[in-house]
């Protein structure tokens, strides 16, 4: 394998990384002004994903910082191309970040309402907006032989986009809810439940329209191999799975599964993107590859050294800081920091 | 619209207003987790209420540090896509390096330290701090041996057009970055001691929980003490790099028209208005050479003859940065070093002798003073980043050829005028958290506010600002 395909598989693995991890506290925060009734369970909401928001986010920080560093183009390309829905993105996640420790610092209703809005918007922002670009990496968008993106910001919102925008925002909000009726009580528990056992049909039927549509829309049939046969199947079967386990009532099961279904749905999109990074729907000659937008065999090399001997690390002890955190919240406010 | 002047405006508001909170949170973290430590050997009550008291200033400080470093992130690529197409082999990697084993460290751990202080032992508790505090020092590390690349390229080749790495340890020793990373990390601790300083001050001057503030100004002189220090002698030596590295920038900032030998230093130069001539030019002679080069003679190149020099080299074009920004921005920066290293002598005075009652007027005046380390970081980086210009990475890439050639005038508008807004709306917040918190005093972070102390509908005790846990 080259070190140009391992830094595509390493840059794949932080996305899905990033949207199981971020996913859920996304769809916590979606989720926040329709499941807390008061302040209390808005508290007790926010709490479970309050030790670990923080950390999630870091797995996009270093996607980003690896497509940089790895496709210096991609990160070019991708950046400039989709400026507005990514200065959107943005706008989101700092709202988002500041609301959730500035909320708890003042007593005042009006004021937690903004910051609990704030949460929101920012969780919903990213949600929509990052399917919509990732889809289009695969679909193709107009970039010209000098590697420009020559679309406009509407180009983006064609049809297969926006179906992956509904598909993944609907799917972010289940693994929220999952997630949330493995930290909570009563009746926040019971109504997370209640939208699990609602929303797990819908989000399985979409997610099927989803990669069946991404087999009609992309050059896929092209260009089968194992994994963008794989990844599509195993994600629907972690859908159809996570639906017995909802009827079983074993909750934990659920959100691993909801954990899987995402990894795996991003993994479909990576897999039928390899080896390009964008298609160009202009002239597929014009596609940014692993080939033409990487960076030099040394800074790859030094790259993989690197991430080899960290990213182990950073598994470790974010993995431990979940552990820590391992109990549900009964909704005390002396069990609540935020 | 301009696409260029758009988009140097955006990079510069944003990158500003993220530096506002970054060298407050180098020095406060340190600060936080050695009261935390105290704590924890001693067992004295006190260096606990102070890790609360302070290391909730801190969170907030943090809070909007973190948030808006995200942007710098994403904003190379959008804005500056080609500069990033240009510089990715070399400038990507110190920015995957920092996300990977500084910032996931800083991020995680923090959360465990908001969260933990009834799931950890007191020992866990205050060594994860101690994570939070150092890896946000090494964040700052990479971020400015990325930077140091962009004044003083090294440790690379121009090949496929683009400039190529070929040696990492060239790039990790970069005398720019030897000399930058501990200039802004004692840039930091001076920030840090002057906000200590400050608050306890108004609250001594109110003898306020005396013992609790004047404990606290105790570790602040000493950060105040090694902080003004350590910022003066690297500035020193940054400034004697420049001779050698970025001469544009120093004749630019100094005001010398002309080549130099002995090089006079400037006091005050105030240009005509079309900027040919001095109205008013008051040097001392000599002493430019013996700061830059240790005696009292050696050339200083006039910004007239680099003009010259650097057409012939580079072609036509201004190669010579705004002497206004530069001169003014290096002489605030300068004064406030020196205004803050006397007040940190004159605040060791003060404790040792135990003057605090006879210098009330020091007291008075030393909340105000916060600000002047905030004015001295922002000058430090605008004397910095506008003295490199036309260059974005120095005699390799102009601005021009670095900016994103897919982004429109109009999109640009669009995002500086969001993040006008959206910043303009969170210093509003972030400034109004910070005044309550530190005109409060350690009690609001003691203790959960009594008046939601009222059962509600379901019998449970409704929550409280801080919860029982912090």
């Amino acid at each position: 394998m080259t070190l140009n395909t391992l830094w595509f598989i390493f840059i794949g693995l932080l996305y899905c990384g990033f949207f199981i991890l971020e996913g859920f506290d996304f769809g916590v925060g979606i989720l926040l002004p329709f499941l807390g009734k008061n302040d209390l369970q808005r508290r007790t909401i926010i709490n479970t994903i309050g030790p670990h928001w923080d950390g999630n986010e870091v797995w996009l920080l270093t996607a980003g910082g690896a497509t940089f560093a790895a496709f210096p183009d991609w990160y070019a390309t991708l950046f400039s191309g989709f400026y507005l829905p990514l200065f959107l993105v943005l706008v989101g996640l700092i709202v988002r970040g500041v609301a959730f420790e500035f909320r708890g610092k003042d007593d005042n209703p009006r004021w937690r309402q903004l910051w609990d809005w704030c949460i929101f918007a920012g969780s919903l922002l990213p949600t929509i907006l990052l399917p919509i670009a990732f889809a289009n990496l695969v679909r193709g968008i107009p970039i010209d032989a000098d590697m420009q993106y020559v679309g406009g910001f509407f180009n983006l919102l064609n049809p297969y986009a926006l179906l992956a925008c509904l598909a993944v925002s609907l799917l972010v909000v289940l693994h929220g809810a999952s997630f949330l009726s493995l930290k909570t009580t009563g009746e926040i528990e019971a109504k997370v439940k209640e939208l699990v056992r609602f929303l797990w049909l819908l989000v399985t039927l979409l997610l099927a329209i989803f990669m069946v549509t991404s087999f009609i829309v992309t050059d896929a049939p092209e260009r089968l191999n194992v994994l963008t046969v794989l990844f599509p199947v195993a994600g629907i079967t972690a859908m159809t799975a996570a639906g017995g386990f909802v009827r079983q009532e074993r909750f934990g099961r659920v959100f691993a599964m909801t954990c899987l279904a995402v990894g795996l749905l991003f993994g479909t999109i990576f897999s039928l993107l390899y080896p390009r990074l964008i298609v160009s729907s202009l002239n597929p000659e014009w596609s940014l590859t692993i080939m033409n937008s990487a960076s030099s065999p040394y800074t790859l090399k030094l790259m993989t050294i690197i991430t080899l001997v960290f990213l182990p690390v950073v598994l470790i002890y974010q993995g431990w800081s979940y552990w820590v955190f391992r109990k549900r919240l009964t909704g005390e406010p002396e069990s609540l920091t935020y | 619209m301009d696409v260029l002047l758009l988009a140097r405006l955006q990079f510069a508001i944003t990158i500003i207003y993220h530096f506002f909170f970054v060298p407050l949170t180098l020095g406060l973290s340190l600060v936080v987790s050695i009261f935390e430590t105290i704590y924890v050997r001693t067992g004295n009550e006190t260096y606990r209420r102070m890790t609360k008291f302070w290391g909730k200033l801190f969170l907030i400080n943090f809070a909007i540090g973190v948030v808006t470093g995200i942007v710098q992130e994403f904003q190379f690529g959008m804005s500056w896509s080609e500069y990033s197409r240009y510089v990715g082999d070399i400038f990507g990697a110190p920015l995957a390096i920092e996300a990977l084993v500084a910032f996931f460290i800083e991020s995680t751990f923090l959360g465990v330290w908001v969260f933990g202080w009834d799931k950890l032992s007191k020992t866990q508790h205050a060594a994860v701090m101690w994570l939070v505090a150092l890896s946000s020092t090494v964040s700052a590390m990479w971020i400015l041996i990325a930077n140091a690349f962009m004044q003083h390229p090294v440790g690379y080749a121009i090949n496929n057009g683009r400039a190529e790495l070929t040696n990492f340890t060239q790039v990790l020793t970069n005398r720019v970055f030897l000399t930058h990373f501990p200039h802004v990390f004692s840039a930091g601790l001076t920030t840090a001691a002057f906000f200590i300083l400050g608050i306890s001050a108004y609250h001594l001057v109110r003898n306020h929980e005396p013992d609790f503030f004047k404990k606290s100004i105790r570790i602040a002189i000493i950060f105040g003490l090694v902080g003004t220090l350590m910022v003066g002698f690297f500035g020193h030596l940054q400034g004697q790099l420049l001779a050698r590295i970025q001469p544009t920038k120093l004749a630019a900032m100094e005001a010398v028209r002309r080549n130099e030998d002995p090089g006079n230093l400037s006091l005050l130069t105030i240009p005509s208005r079309d900027g040919k001539t001095d109205i008013i030019d008051i040097q001392i002679p000599r002493l430019l050479s013996f700061m830059l080069f240790n005696r009292f003679t050696g050339e200083v190149q006039g910004m007239t003859e680099l003009q010259a020099e650097y057409e012939q080299r580079y072609g036509p074009g201004d190669y010579i940065p705004s002497v206004f920004l530069t001169y003014w921005s290096f002489r605030a920066m300068v004064g406030i070093g020196l205004l803050l290293f006397t007040a940190v002598l004159l605040a060791i005075y003060i404790d040792i002798k135990n003057l605090y009652g006879k210098f009330s007027w020091f007291l008075k005046l030393l909340p105000w003073m916060i600000v002047l380390p905030y004015i001295a970081n922002t000058t430090g980086w605008i004397l910095t980043e506008v003295g490199r210009f036309p260059w974005v990475v120095y005699g390799l890439l102009t601005l021009q050829a670095g900016v994103s050639r897919s982004v429109t005038g109009g999109m640009f508008l669009t995002s500086l005028i969001g993040f006008i807004l959206v910043y303009g709306l969170l210093i509003a917040a972030t400034l109004y958290l910070m005044f309550k918190f530190s005109k409060a005093g350690p009690e609001l972070t003691d203790v959960p506010p009594p008046e939601e102390d009222i059962p509600n509908l379901l019998g449970e005790r409704p929550g409280t600002a801080e919860g029982g846990s912090q």
